[in-house]
This record gives C-alpha cells, structure tokens and sequence, in this order.
C-alpha cells in the first residue's frame, strides 16, 4: 500500500544520519527544497489547523491520483510536510487514505515526530487525508 | 556574579534541575509558564497523601481536623505573605485565570450594567481578556484597553484619559508574560481610586519575582498561581478586599459554600467558604503553603539583584546577534526575555533548542493582541528565575547561535 519506493528512500536516507542534528539538517533541507506557495493561495480555507507555526495546503486531482502543494513559515514545519508531500504525491486517493504512515517510525525521528509535540503532523496528515478523501468522491 | 547568593544551594533544592533532556542538561527558561518546585513542597505533598490524607472542614474525626488545620495554616501563610489584613481575604482558586473568571462573574451578576466599561491593557494575558469579554457579552459593558508605548510601557495619560465614571473595574497586570514590563500599578490603583474605581492586578508573573504587599499596593484584587511560584499546580489565589468579597455573590454552587440549604431558600456561608464550592485541591493548598515557607526563607533583595543581572546579561548576548530583535524593552522588567529573528521562526528556534537541552517557550504566549500590537505571529521567550545562572545563559546563547546556523 502507498508510495513504498519513496517511503524507502527516505528510510534510506535518515539512515545515513546518526545523530539528531544531522536528521534535523536533513529535515530542513527538505523543507528548504519544497517550493514556496503562491501567496494567494495561502488563504484561510488552506490553513492546517493545530500548528504553532502556519501550514498551507492544497490539494488537487490528475488522472485519479492526488497532488499535494504545501508550505509553511517555519521551515521545520516544511520539512515535515515536504516528507508527506514527497510520500502522498501522484498516489490514487484511497492509497492515501489507507497509508498508516509507518515509515515515519522507521527515519529516527520518532520522538520528534510525536503526535504529543506540537509540530502540527496530526493535523497535516488529517488535512491531506481529508482532501484525498473529497478528491476521491469527486 | 552569583556570588550575591549560594545558588548552588538554591540549585539543589530542586530536583527536576538535575535531569538531562535530550543527552543534555536541562537548562530551564521557560519559568514564565512553571516554575520548578523545590523538594520542600514534594515532601509536604507527599505527607499529606501519606498521613493526612481526608477532607477538610465537615470531618469530626482527628485525620479531618488535621487536614483542616493544615489547609487553613496554609490560608494564613498566605495572608502573612500577601500583608493581608484578614485571612478571609485570601481564597483559593485553581490559578490565576479561575480567581480572575470568579471576579469578572461577580462583576457580570451583580454590578455591570449596559454601557460600564471595563478597562485592560494591551499587554494581558488571554486569561485576563476573555473573562471580561464573557462579562461584556453578558452584560452589554465595554471593554477599553490602554494602549502601550513601542517599548511595552502602558502609556499612563492615555490610562488617565480612558478612566471615567463609567469604568467599573481596572483590570491590569502586574508583570507581563511576554514582554516582561513590570507595570506602574501603584500608580495606577492610585489613579483609578481618585474615581472610586477598583483594580484588580493580574499577579501570575510577579509572585514570583517580588515581594507584593497588598495593602501597600492597596488594589482591591490580585490574583494569582502557585505552579509559578514553586507551588503545586491547580492552586491559586485571589486576595480579595473583605468588603469588596462579601458584595459579589458566590461564583459556583455547591457544598463547602453554604450556611443551609433548603429547597426553598440557601443561605450562602461566610467568607472565604462562600467562594469555596466543593472539596477543593487540599493537597494544592497544603503545598502551596510549604511553597510559602520556601518563599520566607529566602533573601529578597539580593535575589533581585540577581535576577536583574541574569535579564541584563542575557540581553546584552543576544543584543549580540545578527537579526535578532527582543520585543519588550521596558525600562523596568521582570524574568522574561523575548525576542524574534528576522528569518528564523520561533517553532524552529524552540525545537531546536530543545534538542540542545534548552527548555523555552515559543509561540504567541496567550497575548495574541499583544502579538498583532508588534506586527509578529510569536516570539521566543526564555523566562528565568531565581535558580538560574549566568553559565545557563551561556549555554543557552551557544545553542541559540547554532539553531541559527542550521537553519540559515
């Protein structure tokens, strides 16, 4: 189920990091890599609820499978959400909906990662779910 | 410096200061939202739930009356604390925001008519801004707030100019969360009292770095939490004046609170149990007492002294940094330091922080108006107390610089 080629490159690539500071370099890479939305696109209706720093999100349909555009003005936050991106892009609706996101556990940065924290991941994944699930009624 | 007070002393006193977090040692800033509780207050917790353990007040039996005793011994600690001048004039709340929602309901029920005006000011906390929202949407009052200067000073003749016959309660803090500013309330509660109009100070953020005499300040509220002044959590206080208490009636129903019940008619019993529904946070209350004690043994002046040169040492390091700007530059603060980055967020800076063993707050600290006031979303702030060092601060810029290069 989902995008198990990229899942494993990402698992492969946090591997080659032992410590936290290089995972988090990564992370912010990845965010800085994630290309910026267009302002008007960041609009109330976008907003991820439930991050302390502002999420943007969007979501539309081609050919049956979903694609996300995302950003944030913390580049943590961005770096988070460009791991979902890169995970949930150009998958069919229900692949999405079903991914249990297992490889988060697996790139070492679970306790960072933690649904306690208040990074907002919850929540993304939540959104993006919710967007696949109307883009998939649609 | 340091050498004013035996900080290790003070240090080993409490216990969560010696933990590691993330490999690292902790380094403590974020006292503005809890402070640490010293092994005292643990131990007086602990006894109470190992040997006296029952409820207050109704009991007959000998473990109830201890409990009582210990409960109201902690009622007068507090009032001797304070310089109150009866001990019916301290209650005990859940905090700060229950003692401020327990006035701002007395003052919905029984005083605010349509067109009275409370007055706040742009630096409170939510906690003091919401409650008096609720009375204003209940009541059909308004609420005035006092603008502040740039720095974060309450500009005083805009005070005095938004003071009228219509204002029915000044409702201020003392210390703010998020800028630090220690405000003029002396000054203040003696303006407002040219015009009868009581004062009710926020007291959350400056309990803990200040000797507050009430009867001095002479305010006719001030409230605030013990879990920022090395108490418990779920405890607090409202000093209230008695004849200001015995006017509002009760906020919440219920046992403790009565005299005589009847399904006709209650009669409410005397101060302070007629704001005292339920069996309340006893243990809270017995810890907060030890607290006090804890408070009583230290040496006021110079731990003054010591925090001031912790703020002012600390402002001077990140003065250092390239884009760094503090927001909250008042010329009398308290324990806080905030401050934003032109490029780096206050999510990012905290989490990185974090993972350096560095604990501080991030976000808009529940001054979200304060935070539209400085045109910024959040800040990050670290907020000292009196167990913290220079050697922290050190640590603490250190780190700071290196979440900056990563994420530059």
């Amino acid at each position: 189920m989902g995008n198990r080629n990229v899942e494993e490159e990402l698992i492969e690539d946090f591997d080659l990091f032992d410590d936290w500071a290089d995972k988090y370099e990564y992370l912010i890479s990845l965010g800085k890599d994630l290309p910026s939305m267009n302002e008007e696109k960041k609009i109330e209706d976008n907003i991820v609820k439930g991050c302390q720093s502002q999420v943007w999100l969007t979501a539309e349909a081609k050919d049956g499978n979903v694609f996300f555009e995302a950003d944030s003005d913390a580049i943590i936050t961005k770096g988070i959400i460009a791991l979902l991106v890169k995970v949930f892009n150009g998958q069919p609706a229900g692949d999405i909906v079903n991914n249990n996101l297992s490889f988060i556990d697996q790139i070492g940065l679970k306790d960072h990662l933690s649904p306690n924290r208040s990074n907002g991941l919850v929540a993304m994944i939540k959104k993006m779910k919710a967007y696949a699930l109307v883009l998939n009624k649609a | 410096m340091s050498t004013i007070l035996d900080i290790e002393k003070i240090r080993s006193q409490f216990p969560t200061l010696h933990k590691t977090v993330n490999g690292k040692p902790l380094i403590y800033f974020d006292n503005g939202a809890t402070s640490q509780t010293p092994q005292c207050v643990i131990d007086r917790l602990k006894t109470y739930y190992e040997d006296e353990n029952s409820n207050i007040h109704r009991g007959v039996h000998t473990l109830s009356q201890e409990a009582t005793a210990a409960y109201e011994d902690s009622r007068r600690k507090l009032q001797e604390y304070l310089n109150a001048s009866r001990e019916e004039e301290v209650l005990f709340t859940k905090g700060t925001t229950d003692a401020i929602n327990l006035v701002a309901n007395g003052f919905s029920r029984s005083i605010l008519k349509s067109g009275d005006e409370i007055l706040i000011s742009s630096m409170e906390h939510h906690s003091n801004i919401v409650p008096w929202q609720m009375a204003c949407d209940y009541t059909g009052a308004i609420l005035r707030v006092i603008p502040i200067n740039d720095e974060g000073e309450i500009l005083f003749e805009e005070y005095q100019k938004l003071l009228s016959t219509k204002t029915k309660l000044v409702a201020i803090t003392h210390v703010s969360n998020t800028l630090g500013t220690i405000n003029p309330i002396k000054e203040m509660i003696h303006a407002a009292h040219q015009i009868n109009i009581p004062v009710l100070i926020d007291g959350a953020q400056s309990i803990p770095h200040m000797k507050v005499d009430v009867q001095e300040l002479d305010c006719e509220f001030y409230a605030f939490s013990g879990h920022k002044m090395f108490g418990p959590t779920g405890i607090g206080v409202l000093y209230g004046k008695y004849e200001w208490l015995e006017q509002l009636p009760p906020y919440q129903g219920g046992g403790d609170m009565i005299k005589n019940v009847s399904f006709e008619r209650t009669t409410y019993n005397d101060l302070p149990h007629k704001f005292e529904a339920g069996t309340p946070n006893i243990a809270g209350g017995i810890g907060l007492g030890a607290a006090v004690d804890y408070l009583n043994t230290l040496d006021w002046k110079n731990i003054q002294i010591h925090e001031n040169l912790l703020l002012d040492y600390a402002t001077e390091h990140i003065n250092n940094i390239d884009g760094i700007q503090i927001i909250g530059q008042a010329q009398r603060k308290a324990g806080v330091l905030s401050f934003v980055h032109q490029k780096a967020h206050h999510y990012d800076l905290g989490t990185l922080l974090d993972q350096l063993g560095v604990a501080v707050r991030t976000g808009h600290h529940c001054t979200e108006p304060l935070m539209h006031r400085f045109n910024v979303t959040g800040t990050t702030r670290a907020s000292f107390a009196l167990y913290n060092t220079k050697e922290e601060i050190d640590i603490f810029i250190d780190a700071l610089k290196r979440a900056l290069k990563m994420l530059l």
